[in-house]
């Protein structure tokens, strides 16, 4: 009898102990796609959460859980999350759109932040970089070092977060190799190493010499490794592991100012719904460093190219530009503007296929 | 659309290679519910496998010693299956279950310093003036080894199934473990064998995608590919064969969809990528048209009380 009531005491305390710790700290959650070390995607965000922990100290607590499919597993994780007191939740992949809003609904309390879509509410607010300025860096990198004129892209699912960086990639490889092609595989996954290195061979025997690559894992790299004369470029993450060849450069996502900053709101009541977009201006999106496998000119114009978009001089969605159907798009000078780049749907002229509906 | 750009030798070469993984991990299992038992943690066995057998070949620089690794990799995680469900009688479902979980995070951890890094390459198997001849030569004779292990495993467990003594041991073990025990047969024994022998194959899969298939360390990288496997013994019908058929079908329709998609072929993209699935399923659903069924002491507990 006397254990029990020991025992009973002691975990009371420590009840009591945890509880009021529990208080003064601020609660994280994260969701993940992927593992965290799947070398890309989910790596960099992962990295964003601990950077958060680094950031606040004793004065945060963070939980994430990893390999969420998207659909209703996330909803429960989302909802355990919220029950288990979380006062932030970054849920980050597209496909948690809907389960997002529909926790939201449920906990007014609890702020949520989802990557990469477009639906907000008053407790649910959306972020996402600007990737297609770096796709616009590739893009020409690309053009200047295929010599097959054929170019391999690799994506993950036909949302206009991807549609969005394939144009973009097109218009600038175009833009210096007008013979560029692009042959473009749809993996319909965003982390399956084994189904991303076999896209990744099935390109290369079919001629590709460069490949782009919008799903998670450095499995494409490691494939291009394999055949040997193929460049890529790190998708997410720096990748530098696969540096300086074939990985010749990459597109880093910068999170953690971002969630740093959002952490910070709400541990001061001004959190408030956004709608943030940034880009290589504001470091959201950085260019991991190109190697010397490219030539010394093609990297001084890949460099004057981000320098120019970091400054606002220049858009990468810039006329004249032409949808595939042939129809005008944007005219002389003109720039896309957000609303249509957000629900991309569409390829530009010269781009073969179609996009899966 | 240019049909002209699918190399149809390469791509050939290249389904055998997609479908290893799937055929070696479906082969042990195929065993394990032959002797009655149900081990639902081949996704576990296969990514411990790949981790085993990728860090030993990285430290010692030799893939087969990789390979002998992931063996005994997958098949010491099935040891926990077997002390969970033959020893404590604890339900097979819950417990294969746990097992892929428990894999699934143990590879993480395993894996930590490894993401990365390039494994040895095991080169492939270079015959003179056999491997030479085209066509046939690139399709049958310049693969690595490990794939035609696949093959042979594949035939040496139709054979010991269906004329060895053993095989019979086997399967009556796997029809009434009531009837094998009465005739003296230690039901448990032979039941810890053909998990240990699932769990080891399983683990060469795994090490397969992570040596050969990818070739890196990744967490979480067969991405359901046990799952698969599971799928394909019943649709199989327990039968090696045809387990090495839909193998094959379903690691060439992948590596097929994949081509006819970068090859601009103009079907929609969702049906190339359902597309493994269901011709799979299509196929081995009208092949099982002979009524053979399921062991009958499939995922069922054996306790001798007598």
């Amino acid at each position: 009898m006397k254990i029990t009531t020991l025992l009973a005491s002691a975990a009371m305390a420590l009840g009591l102990a945890s509880g009021a710790m529990a208080e003064d700290k601020t609660k994280v959650g994260f969701v993940y796609v992927g593992p965290v070390g799947d070398g890309g995607w989910t790596y960099e965000h992962n990295k964003g959460r601990l950077a958060v922990e680094e950031h606040f100290g004793d004065n945060v607590e963070t939980v994430f859980v990893e390999s969420v499919p998207e659909g209703p597993d996330a909803e429960r994780v989302m909802t355990q999350m919220a029950l288990e007191g979380a006062d932030l939740i970054f849920t980050t992949s597209f496909g948690y759109m809907d389960p997002t809003i529909n926790v939201a609904k449920k906990f007014p309390n609890v702020k949520f932040e989802h990557a990469t879509g477009y639906k907000t509410a008053d407790n649910v607010s959306v972020y996402s970089a600007r990737f297609y300025e770096g796709r616009a860096v590739q893009g020409h990198i690309a053009g200047k070092m295929t010599k097959s004129n054929t170019v391999g892209y690799i994506g993950s699912y036909p949302i206009p977060e991807v549609i969005r960086g394939i144009n973009s990639a097109y218009i600038h490889a175009k833009k210096v190799n007008p013979d560029v092609e692009f042959k473009i595989v749809w993996a319909y996954t965003w982390f399956d190493p084994a189904k991303e290195a076999d896209a990744a061979t099935v390109l290369i025997e079919q001629g590709a010499d460069v490949i782009l690559q919008h799903t998670d894992s450095t499995a494409p790299q490691a494939a291009a490794q394999e055949a040997g004369n193929v460049v890529t470029f790190g998708q997410a993450s720096d990748m530098s592991e696969y540096a300086p060849f074939p990985r010749v450069s990459s597109i880093i996502d910068n999170w953690a100012p971002y969630y740093i900053a959002r952490t910070q709101a709400v541990m001061d009541g001004s959190w408030a719904t956004v709608n943030t977009w940034d880009g290589i201006k504001e470091g959201m999106v950085e260019i991991g460093e190109i190697s010397d496998a490219v030539p010394a000119d093609v990297k001084e114009e890949a460099l004057a190219l981000k320098a120019a978009m970091a400054a606002g001089e220049y858009h990468p969605f810039t006329g004249p530009l032409k949808k595939q159907d042939g129809s005008d798009w944007l005219g002389e000078g003109e720039t896309a503007d957000d609303g249509t780049l957000a629900g991309m749907n569409f390829y530009v002229e010269g781009l073969e296929g179609e996009i899966p509906q | 659309m240019d049909l002209g750009e699918i190399n149809p030798v390469l791509l050939v070469a290249s389904l055998m290679v997609a479908a290893t993984p799937l055929l070696l991990a479906a082969i042990g299992e195929l065993v394990v519910e032959k002797a009655g038992v149900l081990n639902l943690g081949v996704e576990g066995m296969m990514i411990v496998g790949a981790i085993s057998g990728f860090a030993i070949s990285v430290e010692t620089g030799s893939p087969w010693l990789g390979f002998i690794a992931a063996a005994i990799g997958g098949a010491v995680l099935s040891l926990l299956f077997v002390l969970l469900t033959q020893f404590a009688l604890a339900n097979q479902v819950a417990s294969g279950l746990a097992l892929t979980l428990f894999g699934l995070g143990f590879s993480a951890l395993l894996g930590q310093s490894y993401v990365g890094i390039k494994p040895p390459s095991m080169g492939e198997i270079h015959i003179p003036v056999i491997s030479d001849i085209p066509v046939i030569g690139p399709i049958l004779f310049q693969h690595d080894p490990i794939l035609y292990v696949g093959i042979a495993l594949t035939a040496a467990v139709w054979a010991t199934l269906k004329y060895t003594r053993v095989g019979l041991i086997l399967r009556a073990v796997g029809e009434n473990h009531d009837a094998a025990h009465a005739l003296g047969y230690k039901v448990i024994k032979i039941r810890i064998m053909a998990i240990l022998f699932g769990g080891a194959c399983a683990g060469l899969g795994g090490a397969y995608i992570s040596l050969i298939r990818v070739p890196q360390w990744t967490e979480g990288m067969t991405a359901g590919v046990g799952w698969i496997a599971l799928a394909l013994v019943v649709f199989a019908s327990w039968k090696p064969w045809r387990a090495l058929l839909g193998a094959y079908l379903f690691g060439g329709i992948t590596v097929l969809q994949l081509n006819l998609q970068a090859a601009g072929v103009a079907i929609p993209v969702e049906y190339l990528a359902m597309s493994p699935y269901i011709i799979t399923i299509l196929v081995l659903v009208i092949l099982s048209a002979d009524k053979s069924s399921a062991p009958a002491a499939l995922g069922r507990t054996f306790h001798a009380s007598h």
